[in-house]
């Protein structure tokens, strides 16, 4: 990394010379890469690096958070003043305080979160993997004509932060993905889906040829797609979008939405809130996940949070200041923008595997629908009101039949949490949120 | 800032248009046949009230500059948060390298600084530089006044954000433009809570202006009473109907409707790699012939309106469809010059470290002759939606959604009971085409949105008068 972090307490001390009564130093060096491919061509390549500094300063129970990319001794002279002037502005909140000194992250485990093999990877390399995905996605099918973008992404990300309160920490952290949007048409009519991986390591990365066919198979699928009538049937979610649902929950049980009362889950802890098949962890030390980092933005070492266990919902994800206002303890789950105030982020974020595999699932399904793509943002946290527009494939007899296209499901989350039926077997982590196959008992379709 | 865009990034960063001129010279040398240099030096400062506390004040400093180099369809691009002649051009030389193929070339380039065509948004006094405590007293009032609307209101929050951005284009054409760009936008949100029930409502504003906006037409008082009464509103709200049904749309922030089934269709590089749903369909018949819609980036003080767009070029306003027929596109330089048609001055993007891409500014449907009551009196059963969140589409096969957030019954020509938010879904290429009135109310929105592509946000605006739509998929779940 660039910058030292000498450098980060240097400012955390300059701001506490200031008048500060506490204040705390990001700092977040990245570089990136991508090269985007199309029609056997490369389509774009873009290289570069940049690094931004978040610092916040509280100041007689007030506070401020101020950030810029411009590190010149003159800016950042600037920024601590400012800094501590535009804090004096702010209201009295008498829950604002750093983590108590005992709480801090002391042991730095090897999380696996920083591939060398990615950080030194020929450029040639991943041009030639970026076209790979492609031509094997339009290797699969005649009908795959056409292509919406995909490529090979790389990134390095550094992080060092140092506080009023001694705490210093630092990690770095490397991730890839391979992608491909590939178009299938027929009759004049076209379809596009898409497939990927992310990972942490290069090595681990699922393989172009892999990725081509599972993208071009999902939008050959929809080719031929049509409306269904309105009614209500069993919901399977594929991974994919129950990954999405659980982002959803995620919102619901994140401590800002709690704070704020703004969630269908406020006074729910310790409540059944699902289906007895239900288990939700966070877990910020899986070695080499998405969602890992040795220590959170407050400075807490990450840990493993039993959220939903067995439907009960055990444990909401807080940070240092909303377990604060909760009067509960952090999970370490501090998020921060640089010019914000921590705010709550899941690491790991997961529904535990469960016994069925998908095919099972799809085969208990008399009559149903099988969701594999969501759009909108029709989805109210604080009601738990969820009416998403939805593409998939129709189930009849146990059996997957045709494609469903232009329709919504509508439903309440906390009747959805507690139809759900079945859990599939199939977690994989391909993000920071992952799910298996979900079963819900019932939900209307909104169509003809 | 009295000082011209060309003159505050020449004379802060010590650079002389020479100097430039070699830079894009550099860029070009691996054989591109266009480069441009983009220079963007941004603030950014928020206030946000949460629990009758202003909890933080936040303020940010981005600058950079990044390097595109185009060499027939392919882009290459690298950015530098280091504004100093050493660090572009070696971000130009890491662009240069897409074009690699190519023949090397030695071409000189001279830039000669131009004027907008366009003043939008000539602010006296940039919010960016009024302090914070003002700030500060307008997210305090509306926190008070959207209590006081009722008593069932039990949260608020509150956020005041406002951003200065000074940006200089420099291409390998030899054109170098400026521009300063204010932006700024006020929202606030309310839980109304009646033993248990909790619903919400919003309401928000903004535009490139400054503190006067919120002094007449976006006062603290307006925006408070309006997200008061949606989240009070929505404690009575029934399930939403199911099924394919007449839908009204009100005036104003529903024309997100058009940005959703039309607009990102007729963005250019989506027809010049036939991705999109409406390639191949210039000419033809999209819409009803009531129908006349205009990606319009001149309109003073609006969120979506530039000067110049993030290309250089200048905005204007462009007939996407005209009377139901499908007339234009969406274009920027790579497309336009692809295509062979002229800039619309729509190529935009998020900031120095991303591609421009052809983007909407301000996207709305032209007023009709019909009046808002004989418009709902015609219907007999369906749903009437006056605000909305956000929508989404999928620009390959036209599908397109959005969701409700305040919307009503309609029963025998009248207006019945709110209904729970629901989510509408159509089909681009021939929503529109059942569009059977277009009311005389036409409102372009508050200035609240902000458009969402290949991971790239910007600001944008909509509008809409009322409209009628046949018959549209409601994703309530009442059968």
């Amino acid at each position: 990394m660039k910058n030292t972090k000498d450098f980060a307490v240097s400012l955390v001390k300059a701001a506490m010379n200031k008048g500060a009564s506490a204040a705390e130093v990001m700092i977040v060096e990245g570089s990136e890469f991508s090269v985007g491919v199309r029609l056997g061509e490369i389509e774009k390549l873009k290289d570069a690096a940049s690094q931004h500094l978040g610092l916040r300063v509280l100041w007689e129970g007030r506070q401020a958070a101020l950030a810029t990319s411009d590190f010149s001794s003159e800016a950042l002279d600037r920024l601590v003043l400012e800094a501590v002037e535009l804090a004096q502005m702010t209201s009295v909140d008498d829950q604002l305080c750093l983590p108590d000194e005992g709480d801090y992250a002391k042991d730095w485990p090897d999380l696996a979160l920083y591939d060398s093999e990615l950080a030194t990877l020929p450029t040639d390399r991943k041009i030639a993997l970026a076209l790979a995905v492609e031509a094997a996605a339009k290797n699969t099918d005649p009908r795959v004509v056409n292509f919406d973008g995909g490529g090979f992404d790389a990134a390095c990300r550094g992080v060092i932060m140092a506080n009023s309160a001694g705490f210093v920490g630092s990690y770095e952290a490397t991730a890839c993905s391979l992608a491909i949007v590939p178009i299938a048409s027929e009759n004049g009519s076209m379809q596009q889906d898409y497939w990927y991986d992310n990972k942490r390591k290069f090595s681990q990365l699922e393989s172009p040829e892999s990725i081509g066919k599972q993208a071009a198979n999902r939008a050959l699928r929809k080719l031929g797609g049509r409306k269904v009538k309105t009614q209500q049937v069993p919901v399977i979610f594929d991974q994919r979008v129950a990954s999405s649902l659980l982002g959803d929950i995620f919102q619901a049980i994140s401590g800002d939405s709690i704070m704020r009362k703004s969630s269908f889950l406020v006074g729910k802890l310790e409540e059944k809130i699902a289906s007895d098949l239900l288990t939700i962890v966070d877990d910020g030390r899986i070695a080499g996940a998405l969602g890992s980092r040795p220590f959170d933005s407050d400075g807490l070492p990450t840990q493993r949070t039993e959220v939903v266990k067995n439907g009960q919902l055990n444990s909401y994800l807080l940070n240092t200041y909303t377990a604060k206002k909760l009067g509960l303890k952090s999970t370490a789950n501090a998020s921060r923008g640089l010019s914000g105030p921590p705010t709550v982020t899941c690491n790991n974020f997961f529904i535990a595997a469960g016994k069925s595999s998908p095919k099972e699932i799809i085969s208990s399904v008399k009559t149903g629908f099988f969701v594999t793509d969501l759009m909108g943002f029709g989805v109210n946290i604080v009601t738990g009101d969820y009416s998403r527009g939805a593409s998939g494939i129709w189930i009849e007899n146990g059996e997957l039949t045709f494609p469903v296209e232009e329709v919504t499901i509508a439903g309440n989350l906390k009747e959805m949490l507690k139809q759900i039926e079945m859990v599939g077997s199939d977690l994989d982590f391909r993000d920071r949120i992952s799910a298996p196959t979900l079963k819900i008992e019932k939900m209307t379709i909104s169509g003809e | 800032m009295k000082e011209s865009a060309i003159e505050f990034f020449t004379s802060r960063f010590n650079i002389s248009l020479s100097e430039i001129g070699q830079l894009l010279s550099t860029a070009l040398s691996k054989g591109g046949d266009y480069a441009d240099l983009y220079f963007e030096y941004r603030i950014s400062n928020s206030v946000m009230l949460d629990e009758q506390l202003v909890k933080s004040a936040s303020k940010s400093i981005s600058q950079g500059v990044g390097v595109r180099v185009n060499a027939g369809e392919k882009t290459g691009y690298a950015y530098t948060d280091e504004i100093s002649l050493e660090s572009i051009k070696r971000a130009a030389l890491t662009s240069a390298y897409i074009a690699q193929n190519a023949k090397e070339q030695a071409i000189s380039v001279n830039v000669t600084a131009l004027g907008n065509n366009h003043n939008l948004y000539a602010v006296a006094e940039p919010l960016s530089e009024i302090s914070a405590s003002h700030k500060i007293e307008l997210v305090k009032e509306v926190d008070q006044l959207a209590r006081n609307f009722d008593k069932r209101i039990r949260e608020v929050q509150a956020m005041f954000a406002d951003e200065y951005k000074i940006v200089m284009i420099a291409t390998s054409e030899g054109v170098l433009r400026g521009d300063v760009q204010p932006l700024s936008r006020f929202g606030v949100s309310c839980i109304a809570d009646e033993d248990g029930n909790l619903q919400m409502g919003r309401a928000g504003g903004g535009g490139r202006s400054g503190m006067e906006l919120f002094q007449t037409e976006l006062t603290p008082k307006k925006l408070a009473e309006e997200a008061a009464r949606q989240a009070i509103v929505n404690l009575e709200a029934v399930d939403a109907p199911a099924g394919a049904m007449e839908v009204v749309l009100g005036p104003g922030w529903p024309g997100i409707l058009l940005h959703e089934a039309v607009g990102h269709g007729l963005e250019a590089d989506f027809n010049r790699k036939k991705t999109s749903a409406f390639a191949d369909l210039l000419g033809q018949r999209v819409a009803s012939e009531l129908c006349t819609i205009v990606d319009d980036g001149t309109i003073p003080n609006r969120r979506g309106s530039l000067n110049i767009d993030d290309e250089g070029n200048p905005t204007t306003n462009t007939v996407l469809i005209e009377k139901g027929i499908l007339k234009g596109f969406i274009n920027d330089k790579l497309n336009a010059r692809l295509l062979g048609v002229p800039y619309t001055g729509n190529g935009r993007r998020e900031s120095y470290q991303h591609i421009p891409m052809p983007r909407m500014t301000n996207t709305f449907m032209l007023a009709g002759t019909e009046s808002t009551e004989d418009i709902i009196r015609s219907v007999k059963r369906g749903i009437y939606a006056v605000q909305f969140g956000g929508g989404q589409v999928d620009i390959t096969n036209g599908k397109f959604v959005f969701s409700t957030s305040e919307a009503y019954l309609i029963e025998d020509g009248k207006i019945t009971a709110p209904v729970k938010g629901a989510t509408l879904i159509g089909n681009g290429p021939d929503a529109l085409t059942k569009v059977t009135a277009v009311g005389n109310d036409m409102e372009l929105d508050h200035g609240i949105g902000t458009c969402g592509k290949d991971g790239q946000s910007v600001p944008v605006g909509v509008g809409l008068p009322t409209i009628k739509i046949s018959e549209m998929t409601v994703g309530g779940t009442k059968s």
